[in-house]
């Protein structure tokens, strides 16, 4: 009987213990977002436009401070606001203009890079060079031949992102695909026939492989598959962005809410440095100052 | 040893209550987070309405529901014949030894990543329709026109997709009518297709019923696969071949970048997919009542 109350004891203690460790544990994980210790870390979360950038930031950051960690979440431009509201990140990244219903949660936003949108089309297509306005047509569903715009007799086949996209949001406003009305409200005019790609890669490879497409990707991840057409006899390079002769470029913008750690701090002031803006130019996107 | 007993009937109970919990705690949320919008801006008019277009607050999603059915019940007129004499063939035709690599193959078909058949559905299932397809149809119709994205590529990929589960399921339930049925239904004369199509198939319809009921629950809540090739078109489908937009894409798609009442409409889409699949199980169930059957 004895034996067997002690066995049961400890197997009692046996499992409390399993159980405050596990507890623990988890508390120990949790205070590692906190970024209040020496070295500390710093979470960021949002746009996946500029994910690529920010991770390219982190590693130089962590380089340089090898007692800090910079972790890089994705998640999308809504995600990076809800993100810093939750206090699930100290930095939300988002890659289009704030909207007014999230101003309320945001204390500071610091652009940090420029980014252009290149406008593409399959390979195989004879158009070179596009308006504004014409693309504007294109995608409000006005012109739908490609030979009304230099092209061959053939149906124009629009790939746009979803609704919310920064990268949509961008362009929708450059080219006035987005209609604002006098009392401010705007209105997404993209033609409801419109394919709908959810990423970057997959709008590229849907141009790429489907004749008579036109889609749109930003400048940073342009390659060989695609043919990107100049915009009013302007190439999207780089150079134009800069000098402001390419017409289709958006902005990449860090918010933080009420609470800033000085982790948090010291990585904003470096990505601000002329170091940071460095790392932003080596990847193709357009620095800040 | 009684002690010991009792603790892992604790654990037993407790792996029980976390399960419902979750359950719980996932619908409350969900309606929690999706319903102010919706009876805000209107349950019907949330239904009913035929434009989605959330940037603009238009929260109409018809053209999704549409979109899924018709998607789903593509998928299930390809898979579910398919299926079933697959798995007809499997458990009564071939013999022990054909029938192996067959399985392997079938089971193999359950662990490719939904991805990847996305993948694979953009690469070569889209390029066919628009090179293969689109001829055919034109014949009967020359005004139609399509880039290959469309229902018909995200029903047959959703078809392959829940091949598996149709076909596994469908064999067990015919591997377990008795065999006395066998025998019994050739020792009155009747041959080996007489005896599948008359006394088997029909024993075991219990249990291919539900097999269809679970593979169409895989065709309406699959995502990756059906979003990348169907090439979510908000709109209402004039044909088969027309791009369409489904409520697990949409959902899918649209959250990352969502503003605040735009992700709040997409946890409304969730509440309706919830009640629809609710739905299709009462259903379901009930017939399987209804059916009985040997496996029922």
């Amino acid at each position: 009987m004895k034996s067997r109350r002690m066995n049961k004891i400890k197997k009692t203690l046996a499992f409390g213990l399993i159980v405050s460790l596990s507890v623990i544990g988890l508390a120990a994980c949790g205070g590692g977002n906190s970024g209040t210790e020496t070295g500390g870390s710093v979470v960021t979360a949002g746009s996946t436009s500029v994910q690529p950038l920010s991770e390219e930031l982190a590693a130089v950051f962590m380089d340089a401070n090898p007692d800090y960690t910079v972790d890089v979440q994705g998640g999308g431009s809504g995600q990076g606001i809800k993100s810093i509201q939750e206090g699930i990140a100290d930095i939300g990244a988002l890659s289009r203009n704030l909207k007014d219903e999230e101003d309320g949660s945001v204390s500071k936003e610091i652009t940090i890079a420029l980014d252009g949108i290149a406008v593409i089309v399959n390979k195989d297509s004879a158009v070179k060079d596009l308006s504004l306005e014409q693309i504007r047509q294109i995608y409000t569903g006005e012109i739908t031949n490609w030979k009304e715009v230099g092209g061959t007799d053939a149906p124009i086949t629009v790939v746009s992102r979803e609704e919310g996209s920064g990268t949509r949001g961008a362009f929708a406003e450059i080219t006035k695909v987005l209609v604002k009305d006098d009392a401010g409200k705007e209105t997404d005019m993209t033609v409801a026939s419109a394919l709908i790609q959810p990423s970057t890669g997959s709008v590229k490879t849907t141009v790429s492989s489907t004749p008579n497409t036109i889609g749109y990707v930003s400048l940073g991840s342009l390659d060989e598959t695609v043919k990107a057409v100049s915009i009013e006899g302007v190439e999207p390079t780089v150079e134009m962005v800069i000098a402001g002769t390419y017409k289709i470029s958006r902005p990449f913008i860090y918010v933080v809410g009420d609470k800033v750690s000085e982790t948090a701090q010291k990585y904003l002031d470096f990505v601000l440095s002329e170091e940071g803006q460095a790392v932003v130019v080596d990847n193709g996107f357009i620095s800040v100052n | 040893m009684k002690s010991y007993e009792k603790a892992i009937e604790k654990l037993i109970l407790i792996s029980a209550i976390v399960t419902t919990v979750s359950v719980a705690l996932i619908t409350v949320f969900i309606f929690k987070t999706g319903m102010p919008i919706l009876l805000q801006y209107g349950v019907m008019d949330f239904i009913t309405g035929t434009d989605w277009s959330p940037t603009n607050e238009i929260f109409g999603i018809m053209p999704l529901i549409i979109g899924t059915l018709a998607v789903t019940l593509g998928a299930l007129i390809i898979g579910v014949p398919t299926g079933i004499a697959c798995a007809v063939y499997l458990s009564e035709i071939a013999s022990k030894k054909t029938a192996g690599p067959f399985k392997a193959a079938i089971e193999l078909l359950a662990g490719i990543p939904s991805v990847v058949y996305g993948f694979f559905g953009l690469i070569v299932l889209v390029p066919a329709i628009r090179n293969y397809i689109l001829p055919i149809f034109q014949k009967f119709n020359p005004e139609l026109n399509t880039s290959g994205f469309s229902i018909l590529a995200g029903a047959v990929i959703l078809a392959i997709m829940i091949l598996p589960t149709i076909v596994s399921l469908s064999e067990n339930a015919i591997t377990a009518v008795p065999h006395e049925f066998r025998e019994a239904s050739l020792a009155l004369g009747a041959n080996k297709r007489e005896t599948i199509m008359k006394v088997i198939v029909p024993a075991a319809k219990s249990g291919i019923f539900s097999s269809v009921i679970l593979a169409m629950g895989r065709a309406i809540g699959e995502t990756m696969a059906v979003l990348l090739i169907t090439g979510n078109v908000a709109q209402m489908p004039g044909s088969i071949l027309d791009p369409v937009a489904t409520l697990t894409g949409t959902i899918a798609m649209e959250m990352s970048y969502a503003g605040p009442t735009h992700q709040q409409a997409l946890f409304a889409i969730g509440i309706i997919l919830f009640i629809i699949i609710m739905l299709l199980n009462i259903l379901a169930q009930a017939v399987m009542k209804k059916m009985g059957g040997v496996n029922g």
